[in-house]
């Protein structure tokens, strides 16, 4: 019988996030070389882990197709360096896909399945649209199933506005301003260049070095942000300014047995108390991580005081701030993505999750005094995803 | 001494630059990095905006713009703007060096001696930023492409880099961009002379990428996956001084006071002994080389200045240029090929025989095309024997590691023995490699006739007999082709495909991709005696022969080759290819061509006696055996080293020009390549045609040239 194990999250990092197209800095870089990237520096920064001990490889994309295709998680590893015995496989829950490729690793850890494994997810939106290819039942309409708007992520968000009149489009725009103040504070304090990879960046006029996000626009303003069109609706509150944009980059990261850390004389930078994925209207997708948290904290006996901590993904302002509101947690309250979030940021779909867990990583650090932290994000076709995680650096009372 | 100076500047080069309208551009383009501590990293990518089948070349135009580019690094780096500069390539490529057709086009010697200084001032500006200067060496560096690393302060390369050589001497010409003076002073004169001279001579062999690192020539390597971000990082540790940079292989005081002319006097001496005297560029390359010992950079690169020149604008680098192109384009596109949608799929082999010949045909057979390949002889136990021999060999390439457990199980299955010809039923591709005689032949190609198809190929490796008499008995006579190999099989890459006037396209195009899969370079002859290289060395040896036969010394007549600049003397390549075997093809060509042939009574009786040499225990000649000159005693007219010699080249002219008459092959150009691939024929003299022309041996013979105009010098 395999034996159960309590699951850490070793290290992550991840490449600087680029905007997707062809103006974008990385579109004559691949996808694979991209989560590839990621990985070898992942590696190379925990050299006492053995590399034919990582017992699976779990890479998600949204589109799995070309250059993010043919099970991108077993390619990834071999492009990698890692030996042939490493296994790996591919993970697709849109938006959450690297949060899940984490569970997928930790439930095999939990079981007693793995000691050891690489979690991560890459997406290139520029060579990979979202949907592109895709080929929906038909049943979906003719049955009324999913109405065709829930299929545009913009639409989903427009109707949050809807159901929840009183968050305006002003606290929007003000928490996306927030978002670019708090990023570009980060960078200036050095607090996300320890985590980012450098990509080295191939253009028509020679080589590059992506060290730094891309779509980050400290500049922004509240009047700016006012004056942008709503594209997904005349007279709409959701903007290119309040969501984040489409992107390329990747993630990775290490997620262990407690023992197994221990063996390989690592210092886990969280430990993982619970996880859980929820499902609601594919038309109002943006408002998953509702019942997805309410379902993780009840697994891990807490409540939504015990957090002291949120790293929330930004697909788009009014999703986050429909959460906070459910939860009675103001706009600006400072445990909220103290670095900024995806809105700055970027979002590259199956990437993002790793990224919400490095961030509070990276504060537990910064944060003795809180125990517990929460990383939840929406995802397309109406679904939340959430994980909650203990501070190993908690100094106060257990 | 010219050299160039201060007060040079890129209008120096204006005649050079206007030469090659059409000179595709590689581009240098700078990008700034950020590095620690605020700094900054210029880096500049070498990008011709092609693919990597198409790589960066360095022409003067690519060369006054890389120029001006760092000119204008060195303005930043005075201003504080920059604090390092690293130069590398576009992907897998990083620089391929000078584009050499061009080169060959210079107009006169002081053209070449400006290209020579173009680059030294171009690429020396790498030495004269004021800030460090990097190079990143991405993917393939040849020539010119591995001297701006040189010239560079430092240098990472890619794991994964499949060749980093300086050819030059291959070519008849000498690293003049730096390389020169700068390899041996950076890693010693015994890795510089490998680097220089050795491969270049061993049929341009080339470092990959570990081994140039493990000679010196990179200061640090990395993996393919993140080589730029890694090589970033190594040159921000350089700069900001957190990374040391140890060159275990640079020369010191002992090595230059003491190893240094031992080495160059080994090197000569090897030299002497493998290529004789004939070749400039290895002598030239070994003074530059010696001169690096205890001169300093400007006096180096001014005496290189004058060898490029010297070279470029001579005969062995023009006859070296049209070689190089035979073997690199006009192999790869054979004269005469039918279109290769023709070719049928051969997915079973038959070899009819099973000694020596045939086993390493079986071999070769099975693990390039791998496919079953049956093999037959005589009786059952010379079959059996066979068999094992193959199977033998599979294993021993097994135990060196050269292929895996699985592919040795694979190629060991698939090689069986038959006495039953029925067995043959099904193969695609029959070549038989019994002994030389006609009406065996005949037979053993009409009894296998009944048993396979009638597309199926019937090959046969004669040198001597007519294929096409060979396949007299046949039924089906189109589907004959001539296949002749030259041994060793594995080794030796040129197939003579010999074409009878029954052979149809089929055939003749499966035979080319036969060949191409077998990854030998093929040459469609005509079924004539000899084909083409036993039809040259007959010439050879036959007048080599002969001249001994009247009364000529053996050194005269190997003197009188000595010109030539070949890989042996004639009494050497008889010994080689075995005295019976010599005066075989001796008499097969005195028989089809009387007037024109000598056979060599006194060779057979050589070949009695076994040798011609007298040898040490080492096997090394001493002279020339007793018995021997006791053989060819009584001759009593004999000629001097030079009269002889002009009677070889003026009778290899005359035999050229008739073959190329008779259309033997499509043209002079085939003569050459089959010269090189299947002779060794230097590459100084193209082949022989080249040489043919610019010795006056073919104004002599023919009142012509083989080519118009002559390939020679501009001197």
């Amino acid at each position: 019988m395999a034996k159960q194990a309590e699951v850490v999250f070793v290290d992550g990092v991840r490449t600087p996030f680029g905007r997707a197209g062809e103006k974008g800095m990385y579109w004559n870089t691949r996808a694979d070389d991209l989560v590839v990237k990621a990985m070898i520096g992942l590696i190379d920064r925990n050299p006492s882990i053995p590399k034919d001990r990582f017992d699976d490889v779990a890479i998600a994309a949204t589109t799995q197709q070309g250059d993010q295709g043919l099970t991108i998680g077993r390619t990834a590893a071999l492009l990698a360096g890692l030996p042939k015995s490493v296994p790996g496989f591919a993970i697709d829950r849109m938006c959450a896909g690297a949060m899940t490729s984490v569970t997928a690793i930790a439930g095999g850890i939990a079981f007693g399945a793995y000691d050891i494994g690489i979690a991560g997810g890459v997406e290139h939106m520029g060579r990979h649209p979202m949907g592109f290819g895709a080929d929906p039942n038909p049943r979906f309409l003719s049955e009324k199933l999913v109405s065709g708007e829930a299929l545009n992520m913009g639409n989903t968000a427009e109707r949050i506005h809807d159901r929840f009149p009183h968050l305006t489009k002003e606290r929007a725009d003000r928490f996306a301003l927030a978002s670019q103040q708090k990023a570009f504070a980060a960078y200036e304090n050095g607090k996300l260049q320890p985590d980012l990879v450098p990509v080295a960046i191939r253009s028509e006029t020679g080589w590059g070095l992506a060290t730094r996000d891309e779509a980050l626009r400290p500049e922004t303003t509240l009047e700016g942000l006012a004056a942008l069109r709503t594209p997904f609706r005349p007279h709409g509150r959701v903007t290119a300014g309040n969501s984040s944009g489409l992107n390329d980059g990747a993630t990775a990261s290490i997620i262990a047995s407690a023992d197994a850390a221990r063996e390989f004389g690592l210092k886990p930078k969280m430990r993982m108390v619970s996880f859980a994925f929820a499902g609601v209207e594919p038309e109002i997708m943006g408002i998953g991580p509702v019942p997805s948290t309410e379902k993780a904290l009840r697994k891990a006996g807490l409540t939504i005081n015990d957090i002291g901590l949120f790293e929330l993904n930004e697909a788009f302002a009014i999703q986050v701030l429909s959460l906070l509101d459910h939860f009675g947690i103001d706009d600006d309250d400072p445990r909220v993505n103290q670095w900024g979030g995806a809105i700055a940021m970027g979002h590259p779909l199956a990437s993002s999750g790793v990224r919400l867990m490095i961030q509070l990583a990276a504060q537990f650090a910064e944060h003795p005094e809180v125990r517990y932290g929460l990383t939840a994000m929406c995802v397309g076709l109406g679904q939340g995803g959430s994980v909650i995680w203990e501070n190993p650096n908690y100094k106060g009372k257990k | 001494m010219t050299v160039t100076t201060e007060t040079t500047t890129s209008e120096s080069f204006t005649k050079i630059a206007s030469l090659d309208p059409d000179e595709v551009m590689t581009y240098s383009f700078i990008r700034d990095i950020p590095i620690s501590g605020g700094k900054t990293l210029a880096l500049l990518t070498l990008d011709n905006g092609k693919d990597h089948t198409r790589p960066n070349t360095l022409g003067p135009k690519t060369l006054l713009e890389f120029a001006r580019v760092l000119d204008e690094q060195k303005a930043r780096a005075a201003r504080g703007e920059i604090h390092g500069l690293a130069v590398t390539g576009k992907p897998f490529i990083f620089a391929a060096g000078a584009d050499l057709s061009k080169v060959s086009e210079l107009p006169d010697r002081e053209t070449g001696k400006q290209m020579a200084q173009l680059g030294h001032w171009a690429l020396g500006k790498l030495g004269e930023l004021g800030v460090p200067s990097f190079t990143f060496i991405n993917g393939l560096a040849l020539g010119g492409g591995v001297e701006i690393p040189l010239n560079s302060d430092y240098r990472t390369i890619d794991s994964s880099v499949p060749a980093l050589a300086l050819p030059e001497v291959f070519l008849g010409i000498i690293p003049g961009w730096g390389g020169a003076w700068l390899l041996p002073n950076l890693i010693g004169i015994e890795n510089a002379l490998e680097v220089v001279i050795s491969n270049p001579l061993k049929s341009n062999r080339m470092l990959k990428g570990p081994q140039a690192f493990e000679l010196g020539i990179a200061d640090a390597m990395f993996g393919p996956a993140n080589f730029i971000e890694n090589s970033i990082a190594w040159a921000d540790g350089v700069i900001n001084g957190t990374t040391k940079v140890k060159r275990p292989n640079e020369p010191g005081k002992i090595e230059r006071a003491i190893k240094w002319d031992i080495a160059i006097g080994v090197a000569q001496k090897t030299l002497e002994s493998r290529i004789g005297k004939v070749a400039q560029s290895p002598y030239r390359a070994l003074e530059l080389l010696k001169a690096a010992k205890n001169t300093d950079k400007r006096t180096g690169f001014a005496a290189e200045d004058e060898a490029l020149a010297d070279l470029i604008s001579g005969d062995q680098f023009h006859a070296s240029i049209y070689a190089f192109n035979l073997v690199q384009k006009r192999a790869k596109r054979p004269a005469g090929a039918p279109d290769k949608a023709l070719a049928r799929k051969v997915t079973k082999v038959g070899v009819i025989g099973a000694g020596l010949m045939a086993r390493q045909f079986a071999l070769l057979f099975v693990r390039r095309l791998q496919v079953p390949v049956v093999i037959t002889d005589l009786d059952q136990g010379a079959t059996d024997a066979g068999v094992a021999a193959i199977h033998k060999e599979i294993h021993d390439l097994l135990e060196k590691g050269r292929i895996s457990p699985d592919e040795s199980n694979r190629l060991t299955a698939l090689v069986t023995g038959t006495t039953n010809k029925a067995d043959f039923a099904d193969c695609d591709w029959v070549i038989e490699a019994i002994y030389e005689e006609l009406e065996a032949k005949q037979n053993v190609f009409a009894e296998v006739e009944k048993f396979i198809s009638p597309e199926a190929v019937l090959a046969t490796n004669t040198s001597s007999l007519s294929v096409e008499q060979i396949g007299a008995k046949l039924e089906h006579p189109e589907r004959v082709v001539g296949f002749h190999f030259f041994n060793p099989v594995a080794v030796m890459p040129l197939i003579e495909v010999v074409k009878t006037p029954h052979t149809n396209d089929e055939t003749l195009s499966t035979a080319m991709v036969t060949a191409a899969s077998l990854r030998k370079n093929a040459v469609i002859t005509k079924d004539t005696p000899g084909f083409v290289v036993n039809r040259i060395l007959a010439k050879v040896l036959g007048e080599a022969m002969h001249a001994v036969d009247t009364g000529t010394p053996f050194e005269v007549v190997e003197e009188s080759t000595r010109p030539f600049g070949l890989p042996m003397t004639p009494f050497e390549l008889l010994e080689l290819v075995g005295l019976k075997v010599g005066a075989h093809v001796l008499d097969t060509h005195h028989k089809a061509f009387p007037d024109r042939f000598f056979e060599s009574t006194n060779l057979h009786r050589l070949a009695e006696l076994g040798h011609i040499f007298e040898r040490d225990s080492k096997g090394k000649a001493k002279g020339i055996d007793k018995a021997a000159l006791k053989i060819v005693k009584g001759g009593t007219t004999p000629m001097t080293a030079s009269e002889l010699q002009v009677r070889i080249e003026d009778g290899l002219a005359d035999e050229i020009h008739r073959m190329l008459e008779d259309n033997v092959v499509a043209a002079a150009e085939d003569i050459d390549l089959c010269l090189i691939l299947g002779a060794g024929y230097p590459f100084q003299m193209g082949g022989a045609t080249p040489y043919l022309d610019r010795v006056g041996a073919s104004e002599r013979a023919f009142g012509g040239t083989f080519h118009t105009p002559k390939i020679v010098g501009v001197n």
